[in-house]
């Protein structure tokens, strides 16, 4: 058992020397995506709506400067303090000024993929401020000093008895307790103490939308609403391309989000936030950070779709062999490797070798992002502008953890059952679970260990 | 100014207007039974559903499940009894910390999905149906509609300061995948569909 406060690089080696748990973490993120295949396949009008929200999402980027104009105009009319943020750094002033003014000093935050890409919970601590993440999973890698793995799933890497002896030493619980029921339920008290006690919270935001100028923040928890509606002052923030259009057009991505995300039909609250509460104040921050310039690249501005659901990570054997972490940025997985390229180019060179091209993400993808076809240009733009040694160093590093691990690679007969389970592209018979399913993607010329071979040298 | 360079580069660079889309057709492949649909996926997600002839029906109900409870607030009037006290506003949403079970009227249920949604006129205080222990949501047969589109078609330009859609208890899974039920909000919902 790994104790808790080990670093996240060590945390990281032991993941991914530990064969079993590779296993563990592999087959719970098929499972997800099986049952989100499971909710897809349920809806009979599934390829419509993905084809109506990549639509309407190609609408609001077109006229994205338009939108974010006519948000913020109805937002501030219904009382909403707006404002914007060119990058992390103007992002993480803006909430610490606005903590300063009323003179807090703890905020409550529910899960915002935007703070953690703009790294505000370390900023604002640097300040002498206190920050406690509210979603359970998000709270649980916070206590082992850890990013999120995983977009929708934070902790996703961790084994309940890694989490028993967090809760034991930061929460009071036995020694050894590892049941998932009483480690809820001593966060559940742990966290409502919390809500009940700060006077600032911090969330994300899902959608935002043009028409209204309302925001919407989908958990499963409750987090977000424990917080927002306690506190006197709440601060949402989201990155510009969070705009959609209209009302009415949540009726479609709120039929996917979930569903893409693990298979429910929709998150257990969907929260319309309009107006503040009488004697809050509500603040909203937009902002860029790098997103202006994706928008410039032509082959990569599809990637501003992105409503973070996750299924692409679920369902990339890379991913679910390496681990959130391996992809060393916030946003990790498929869609992390085309994002994380814009901000810096030289750091992020590895990501988007770290992929089978095999097209899955993109068969997944609720808007439609043709996220394996980025992939691929980016390596070109990468090997173009001179970064692809530094990327090739990486790309051998996260293959090998990922695919050549004992007993993932070892013997012809492993490796060939582990291709057929979970490597979607290599063999199209009746082992491969793709086979069976609509969503198969094309079959590469190659097998996979010329793929492989390929692809690391 | 950040906004108006964000703005500048945002004109700058994003593409030729591309048009909004058709609304998604309303009528669905699947023919919905809307009643046993909802249910469905209400049990499905760990609600319990009571089917009732009428609303007379209801009281009895919520008094035999929540009777061993202390704090009980009804923001709907017509259920208001010696049992079940009425909801009365206080500014201060902390002073709602120990209630045990809050009851809501809505006017929307999603059979698709089992959603129903609240207004903040229909909650009291905002925060109530969240940091109650139990949910109980009332809800009339006619209130019942097919999908999100035929839901946010009811809304339409509908005013609220704040609205939710409420799909089960809180819950989460984010130890190992297992699912449990209460995780920062309420811990079981009940919902009563009145014809
Ligand atoms: S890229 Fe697509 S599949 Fe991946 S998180 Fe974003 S919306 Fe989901």
């Amino acid at each position: 058992m790994s104790a808790p406060t080990k670093t996240h690089p060590e945390l990281s080696a032991v993941f991914n020397k530990d064969e079993e748990r590779v296993n563990w973490h592999d087959e719970t993120l098929w499972w997800i995506r099986q049952k989100r295949d499971k909710s897809a396949n349920s809806i009979p009008e599934w390829e419509v709506l993905r084809e109506k929200a990549s639509q309407i999402k190609s609408n609001a980027l077109s006229n994205l400067a338009g939108y974010l104009v006519s948000f913020e105009e109805k937002a501030k009319a219904n009382g909403i303090i707006v404002h914007w943020a060119a990058d992390a750094q103007e992002h993480n002033q803006i909430v610490h000024q606005i903590l300063q003014k009323h003179g807090i000093r703890q905020l409550v935050k529910s899960k915002s993929m935007l703070t953690e890409e703009c790294h505000l919970n370390e900023y604002l601590e640097k300040q002498g401020l206190e920050v406690i993440d509210s979603d359970l999973g998000e709270r649980i890698v916070q206590l082992a000093k850890e990013p999120p793995s995983h977009i929708v799933l934070p902790c996703i890497h961790k084994k309940k008895e890694e989490i028993g002896d967090l809760f034991h030493q930061y929460l009071g619980v036995a020694a050894g307790t590892s049941d998932p029921q009483i480690l809820t339920e001593a966060a559940r008290v742990h966290l409502r103490e919390t809500f009940l006690t700060r006077k600032a919270a911090l969330t994300g935001v899902n959608f935002a939308i043009a028409e209204t100028g309302e925001f919407v923040v989908c958990t499963n928890e409750g987090n977000a609403d424990m917080g927002a509606h306690l506190a006197d002052v709440h601060i949402a923030c989201m990155g510009i391309e969070k705009i959609i259009p209209k009302r009415k057009h949540l009726g479609v991505f709120l039929r996917l989000l979930a569903r893409s995300a693990t298979g429910q039909p929709i998150t257990t609250y969907s929260s319309h936030f309009k107006k503040p509460r009488a004697g809050q104040e509500m603040h909203l921050v937009l902002v860029d950070n790098g997103r202006t310039i994706q928008m410039g690249r032509e082959d990569f501005r599809a990637s501003l779709k992105c409503i973070r659901c996750g299924a692409c990570m679920n369902t990339c054997p890379v991913y679910r062999r390496s681990g959130g972490h391996s992809y060393h940025n916030a946003i990790s997985g498929p869609i992390g490797a085309i994002l994380a390229p814009n901000l810096d180019r030289e750091k992020y060179a590895d990501l988007p070798f770290a992929s089978t091209l095999c097209g899955s993400c993109t068969n997944v993808c609720p808007v439609k992002i043709d996220i394996h076809q980025q992939l691929y240009k980016w390596r070109q733009v990468i090997v173009q502008e001179g970064y692809a040694t530094s990327a090739k160093k990486m790309s051998m590093k996260i293959m090998n953890y990922t695919l050549s691990s004992p007993g993932v690679y070892r013997t012809a007969g492993k490796a060939g059952r582990w291709v057929l389970k979970y490597i979607p592209f290599a063999v199209n018979n009746h082992f491969n679970p793709w086979y069976k399913q609509r969503d198969m993607p094309e079959v590469p010329k190659e097998s996979f260990g010329e793929w492989y071979k390929k692809n690391v040298k | 100014m950040s906004r108006d360079k964000i703005l500048a580069a945002l004109r700058q660079n994003q593409p030729e207007l591309v048009p909004l889309p058709a609304a998604m057709p309303l009528e669905r492949v699947e023919i919905l039974e809307l009643q046993a649909k909802f249910k469905a996926m209400a049990e499905g997600i760990g609600s319990t559903v009571h089917l009732v002839d009428e609303f007379a029906a209801i009281h009895p109900l919520i008094t035999a499940r929540f009777s061993g409870e202390k704090r009980i607030v009804s923001t709907i009037k017509e259920l208001v009894s010696a049992g079940i006290p009425a909801f009365e506003f206080d500014s201060d949403p902390h002073s709602y910390e120990d209630v045990d079970v809050a009851i809501f009227k809505s006017n929307l249920g999603v059979a698709e999905n089992s959603a129903l949604w609240l207004t903040e006129d229909q909650m009291g205080i905002r925060v109530l149906p969240f940091i109650t222990q139990h949910i109980v949501m009332v809800v009339p047969l006619s209130a019942i509609v097919p999908d999100m589109h035929t839901a946010y078609q009811k809304i339409g330009e509908a005013e609220y300061d704040f609205g939710t859609f409420i799909a089960g208890p809180s819950k989460t899974a984010d130890i190992e995948q297992s699912l449990i039920l209460g995780a920062h909000g309420p811990r079981s919902m009940t919902i009563f569909i009145y014809a």
